[in-house]
């Protein structure tokens, strides 16, 4: 059983996620980088719990899955509101409260 | 404890019976806020004006089992099945919800914001053109997730709740669909929101990979040999930054002020109450009950944090000239003296947590308090800008005494509540003689000091300045609206004049774990 090796590609995902975050100006491509960041969590949990002889993290990561697309399916309205409201996905234009 | 899971599946499961009175507010809650749902599906229009009083009524009515589960005392803490000594208990979920009187207590103080808060919301939202009954339906799902939130001793339950915390307040927060304002209050709130869930999960990921459960208890007891690996180092300060950007800390504070002005202004009340105390309960599991052993970890990073917190949450609140905004720095000023305690926490860890609760008892009385005079003066004035409050006096007298008690009660005067609160933190700080403790004593000291200049500022605006447009007609308070603050200026007065009462609730033994 190789943890480590599923652990670097965790981290390498969680990285890239967080780098997309940090960086991106669009609505959309910000969401898929917190996908990057899920997803790595998700490998995290699966190698954890078969390295442990254990059930629950597989549970968490269906968990995590499930909520994972709420909270998509609320940012993906959200961004299409402001889309609606502005006619563009570049989150560094939503600059009207400051301070 | 897959082999756990192989005898479950072989052998006849024996399934204790629920003890349907320990999670009776949960299943309240949610057989109401699915009931108000149906109704509203059903008769539409003809009920809408009613739904504000039924959602409120359903609050209410979940009281009553927290109620007489702390009246009757024994048998807590209880969990989800009743244990009986015959039958061995072999659930996998096994205390992961416990109800303790920790618990109790922030249900209680829980149910009896959201109430508020529907109470605040119910004029607000009926006069502009929103969508009424949905909110309230949102409203009681993240209050559902807030009671869970309190029993769960478990990172599984524990990232549930805050996500039904979450994400139906992202939704709210972007209510007024075509302002500008209010949508980029959502987008800012959910894309930091969810980013914060992404970094908590990681830090859970690695915690639950060092102890092989995800139970807080089970975790307590894997890294209980005091030892620092750079893993669970890792973990703890993911899991504490996921936890910082709920509670708004510094530097994770920066959706809060935007989000605030942004949002519908009773939302802003229960992201500032609720939402915030939601997020420090899930702070106050993880840390008391699977980091017990861990302080020389945790305790310097929640230092760090709670010092920058007050500091920078004051002196950006010193400059604002909107009311709202003011408010929302003050939040995250006053988030700083409620981490405080869990910055001393190794060895007094059942102290820390009930000064964190008695903060966030009192801290809901007075803050709620505000929103509701700066709901009501926005009535008026149509605006939160500082200056719109000149000559308040003037035309609401009574209506500026409320608030002035308030604005004491943030700033810690005696003898209205918010002293009281200040006065736990600090005894807790300083006992102990710890230089760490102490040192944050005195930035706490220094920063009320800094922010009771704000707050008297608003109150000199009210009692001392002309209005600015000379304008002194009377302000028409409906029902409602006064309800809330006459509840809200009660409970601050009771809480500094009797503090009795609410240290007796939030003297706990400690925060039970669970099996």
């Amino acid at each position: 059983m190789f943890l480590n090796q599923f652990l670097f590609l965790s981290a390498v995902l969680f990285c890239i996620g967080v780098y997309g975050v940090l960086t991106r100006k669009n609505g959309v491509l910000v969401l898929m980088s917190i996908e990057l960041i899920l997803n790595a969590v998700n490998i995290n949990m699966v190698a954890f719990g078969a390295f442990n002889a254990d059930l629950g993290g597989q549970v968490f990561a269906l968990f995590i899955i499930a909520v994972a697309a709420a909270e998509v399916g609320v940012g993906l309205a959200i961004v299409l509101l402001i889309y609606r409201n502005r006619r563009s996905i570049d989150i560094t234009e939503a600059d009207l409260m400051k301070g | 404890m897959s082999g756990t899971f192989v005898t479950l599946v072989a052998a006849e499961i024996e399934r204790p019976s629920i003890d349907w009175h320990a999670i009776a507010p949960e299943l309240i809650l949610l057989g109401g806020g699915a009931l108000v749902t149906v109704i509203d599906l059903i008769w539409l229009e003809r009920v809408r004006k009613l739904i504000p009083t039924l959602t409120s009524l359903v609050f209410l009515v979940a009281l009553i089992p927290v109620i007489t589960l702390w009246a009757d005392g024994s048998g807590l803490p209880r969990g989800l099945w009743i244990i009986d000594e015959n039958v061995p208990a072999t659930g996998v979920w096994e205390g992961a919800f416990v109800v303790d009187n920790y618990s109790l207590v922030l249900k209680g103080l829980f149910l009896l914001s959201a109430y508020v808060i529907v109470l605040l919301s119910t004029n607000y939202m009926s006069e502009g053109d929103y969508y009424d009954s949905e909110y309230y339906q949102l409203i009681a799902a993240s209050v559902l997730g807030m009671l869970v939130m309190s029993s769960s001793r478990d990172l599984i339950s524990i990232f549930v709740a805050l996500e039904l915390v979450s994400i139906p307040a992202y939704l709210m927060a972007a209510w007024r669909k075509r302002d500008l304002k209010s949508n980029e209050a959502g987008l800012k709130y959910m894309l930091m929101g969810v980013f914060a869930s992404a970094i908590l999960l990681y830090g859970m990921s690695l915690l639950y990979g060092i102890a092989g459960s995800t139970l807080l208890s089970d975790i307590a007891a894997a890294i209980d040999i005091g030892e620092s690996r750079p893993v669970i180092t890792l973990g703890i300060v993911f899991t504490i930054i996921g936890f910082g950007f709920k509670v708004s800390a510094v530097p994770f504070h920066t959706w809060a002020p935007d989000t605030y002005e942004g949002a519908p202004t009773p939302l802003t009340a229960f992201l500032a109450v609720a939402s915030k105390a939601a997020g420090f309960v899930a702070l106050i599991n993880v840390v008391i009950v699977a980091l017990p052993t861990q302080a020389n970890v945790v305790e310097p990073f929640i230092w760090v944090l709670a010092a920058i917190t007050m500091t920078v949450g004051n002196l950006i609140a010193l400059r604002q000239t909107n009311l709202v905004r003011m408010l929302a720095y003050s939040g995250v000023a006053q988030a700083g003296y409620m981490l405080a305690p869990l910055a001393v926490y190794d060895g007094i860890s059942d102290r820390a947590t009930s000064a964190v609760v008695t903060y966030l008892v009192i801290y809901a009385a007075m803050n709620l308090g505000a929103f509701a005079v700066v709901i009501i003066a926005a009535r008026k004035t149509r605006s939160a800008e500082l200056s719109s409050y000149g000559g308040m006096f003037n035309y609401a007298p009574g209506l500026t005494l409320a608030m002035t008690i308030f604005l004491f009660s943030l700033a810690g005067i005696p003898p209205v509540g918010g002293w009281w609160a200040k006065f736990e933190v600090f005894r807790v700080l300083t006992e102990g003689n710890r230089t760490s403790g102490i040192a944050l004593a005195v930035i706490a000291a220094v920063n009320s000091v800094i922010a009771a200049f704000y707050y008297l500022n608003i109150a000199k605006q009210m009692w001392f300045l002309p209005s600015p447009d000379g304008d002194n007609s009377r302000i028409a308070i409906p029902p409602a609206l006064l309800a809330a603050v006459g509840l809200t200026v009660a409970a601050t007065i009771v809480s500094g004049v009797l503090p009795g009462v609410v240290s007796d609730m939030t003297d706990f033994v400690n925060v039970a774990a669970g099996q």
